[in-house]
């Protein structure tokens, strides 16, 4: 194959453009779950369900609008995405309530239980939305690309999606490292009977972390329609991934999941882009397992007294 | 001992005729209630299948819960309302059609346990089922160990062939022979670029494509490349054809990552206008979930859309839709479904039996003239005569015919050279 100099620098260009879009796909997928099961220490298998709910909210929103506001049609994604994380949290507050906190000191009932769920979320949906996968419009400016110059071409949606994430990502660490709510969410989880002694309500801070959890994973979702299926069942096709990041990152450290992130996606983008795609993820695969191995606790850990 | 023994043995073909003849008496009686013309059911049903005077009952077994659901309930549709129109018509040997439904649950055991369910207990006639082929494979030794009969509606691999199924959708070569002959020479493609997600029928209708490319026409493969079925991320690959430029993208991707696909290759700019693209695995279903918009322009191969223009179709596509409604579309498998229960209803009134051997050997050669995508035939080898269609996509989900095989396609699933 012969290939002229520039076409393969921008190939490289769009490479590594590839690449931080999956990064950030990676770190909106992982982020509730991150919360959730590494602050809390709940394993939610419904994650994945959590995010379909989030791209449902965005369809029926999508419908909304062409029927009502066809003049607003433009920015209704916004609007979708904040409808898709208050259905989203309240449906996880209704769980956190009705199901989860019956469970806090069974860790692995916990897994049954949001695995049970998910197949009843997944059946609920197939009997509302019916098994096929629906199409959920986007506006015209989302489409497309910017051709920053002939050959280098750079996609809107992922540009959507990476500024997306670094908004929920900065929210998310202000919300636990610089306000008062998050002092009381990282007490609870160091250490729950003193958080509770000290008189923090140690119920109503679960039930609203458990509740911002599934809300990001509700824009998460609404997100993914822009590159991904929305169907009953393609949580599926992210749970694993998202799981992925969260436990080779380390679970209890936020900071550890984006840099698990960051490793994965560029390690697959790249093997992807030299080797075929089921190979790469293969790869991918290798290398963590390897890793975990040699580090059972993730890539980074809190350093705090048991 | 021993006289007494013999003197049964003397006796009892006079009994049993005696008895075969008391027996048969209240069946005397039914007779004028029986519908008009219809054969006496021991006549042609001589091996307990649940067959009555006036009823027969065959099985539906699809996945309607699980991941295959989006894909199946298209084919149990299909089937439901060929079912009612053959009962409205007057029945199958002047009986009317029960159905008993299974699901399949997307689980390949448990397919083969709802056949053998279907086939021991409820001795059905027929069944009609399956979709992937994990779920045929599964199900093929409950149907040859128990004598049924499947009609399996998918477009699959090839590559099998028995006398307890017939195949109504296209084998391998059926489907892509005539479409890369095609696209070679409308679009004088000289390069391709394989794409497929990772499981058995993409990766053996690319071998074929590949070897019909390279071998054939002697033109160029410049990559091939198998994605794991959840995979929701092609930026890399799309990358990687935009260096190689190749003149046609072949791409069988299924499910849920084709929705990815098409709206990742659409955002990075692909104009499919532009960029010749062919698919074998994108019919209208699949299309609601990926929308038109993103798909628009490129081409696909099969044998049935639901735009075709003829007179069977044009009966067809409002029936389906008054019965399933409106917003309801019709894939190539879905109307490959619909040809099941009529081919087993000619093939029956061709054996002038309902019993499994007969209707297996009367297979061969039977018509159905009244079929959507035209006229089809079953071959020798239980799959069909059928033409092969290249579609377009249009914007609003459709797909525009733009080339139909002069003659019926052979069906070959056994392709020399091709494996």
């Amino acid at each position: 194959m012969d290939y002229s100099l520039s076409d393969l620098g921008s190939i490289f260009v769009m490479q590594a453009f590839a690449g931080l879009i999956l990064f950030s796909v990676f770190v909106l997928m992982a982020l509730g779950l991150a919360i959730i099961f590494g602050q809390m220490g709940v394993i939610n298998m419904a994650h994945g369900e959590f995010m379909i709910l989030g791209a449902y909210v965005t369809f029926l929103c999508a419908r909304g609008f062409q029927t009502y506001l066809p003049s607003l049609f433009g920015i209704y994604f916004f609007v979708a995405m904040a409808l898709a994380f208050v259905a989203a949290g309240a449906l996880g507050m209704l769980v956190e309530w009705a199901l989860i906190r019956h469970l806090y000191r069974r860790p692995l009932d916990t897994l049954l239980a949001t695995w049970g769920l998910s197949l009843i979320l997944q059946q609920v949906y197939r009997s509302v939305f019916g098994a096929r996968e629906v199409g959920v419009e986007l506006p015209k400016w989302m489409m497309g690309s910017i051709n920053a110059s002939d050959t280098v071409e750079i996609q809107i949606n992922g540009l959507f999606v990476m500024g997306l994430t670094t908004l929920i990502t900065a929210s998310v660490f202000f919300l636990l490292f610089r306000s008062g709510w998050g002092k009381q969410v990282r007490a609870v989880v160091q250490n729950r009977v003193m958080a509770g002694a000290v008189g923090i309500n140690t119920e109503k801070i679960d039930r609203y972390t458990f509740a911002i959890g599934c809300g990001i994973a509700g824009i998460a979702g609404s997100a993914f329609t822009m590159i991904g299926s929305t169907s009953p069942t393609a949580g599926q096709s992210y749970i694993v991934d998202t799981f992925l990041v969260v436990v080779f990152g380390g679970t209890q450290s936020l900071f550890g999941t984006i840099a698990s992130a960051l490793t994965i996606s560029q390690a697959q983008s790249t093997l992807e882009f030299f080797l075929s795609g089921s190979m790469a993820k293969v790869f991918t695969l290798l290398t963590v397992v390897g890793i975990l191995m040699l580090r059972p606790q993730g890539l980074f850990v809190l350093k705090i007294r048991r | 001992m021993a006289s007494r023994d013999q003197r049964s043995d003397l006796q009892s073909p006079f009994r049993r005729k005696l008895l075969a003849g008391m027996a048969a008496l209240p069946a005397v009686s039914l007779l004028p209630r029986r519908a008009f013309g219809a054969a006496a059911t021991a006549a042609v049903n001589t091996t307990g299948l649940a067959v009555t005077d006036d009823t027969v009952t065959v099985g539906i077994l699809h996945s309607v819960t699980g991941t295959m659901a989006i894909s199946e309930t298209g084919s149990v549709e299909a089937e439901k309302l060929a079912i009612d129109q053959i009962n409205a018509s007057g029945g199958v040997l002047g009986r009317q059609i029960k159905f008993i439904q299974e699901d399949g649950a997307s689980d390949w055991p448990t397919f083969a346990e709802k056949a053998k369910k279907l086939l021991v207990n409820d001795k059905v006639a027929a069944v009609m089922g399956c979709w992937t082929s994990a779920s045929r494979k599964a199900v093929l030794p409950v149907f040859e160990q128990y004598n049924g009969m499947l009609y399996y509606p998918t477009f699959y691999e090839g590559l099998e062939q028995s006398k307890n199924v017939i195949y109504t959708g296209q084998e391998a070569t059926q489907q892509i022979l005539a479409g890369l002959d095609w696209v070679v020479k409308e679009k004088n493609a000289k390069t391709f670029y394989l794409l497929g997600s990772d499981y058995i029928w993409p990766r053996t209708s690319n071998k074929i494509a590949r070897k019909h490319i390279e071998n054939v026409k002697q033109l160029k493969v410049v990559g091939e490349e198998y994605f794991p079925l959840s995979s929701t991320q092609f930026n890399s690959v799309i990358n990687k054809i935009k260096l190689t430029k190749p003149d046609v993208i072949y791409a069988i991707i299924v499910g849920g990552s084709n929705v990815a696909f098409y709206k990742q290759l659409n955002a990075a700019g692909i104009d499919l206008n532009k960029q010749t693209l062919m698919t074998i695995s994108v019919t209208e279903d699949e299309i609601l979930g990926i929308g038109g918009e993103n798909i628009v322009g490129a081409y696909a191969c099969m044998k049935y859309f639901e735009s075709l223009d003829n007179p069977n179709n044009k009966a067809f596509v409002p029936a389906f839709k008054k019965m399933w409604g409106e917003t309801s579309v019709i894939g190539d498998v879905t109307q490959a479904a619909y040809l099941g229960p009529w081919l087993w209803k000619l093939t029956v009134e061709k054996a002038g039996s309902f019993d499994i051997d007969k209707v297996a050997e009367a297979s061969p050669g039977v018509e159905f003239k009244g079929a959507p995508e035209g006229y089809v035939r079953i071959h020798e080898n239980h799959h069909l005569w059928s033409k092969t269609r290249v579609g377009r996509a249009r914007a609003d989900g459709q797909y525009d015919l733009v080339y139909e095989t002069a003659d019926l396609m052979e069906p070959n699933p056994f392709p020399k050279g091709y494996q």
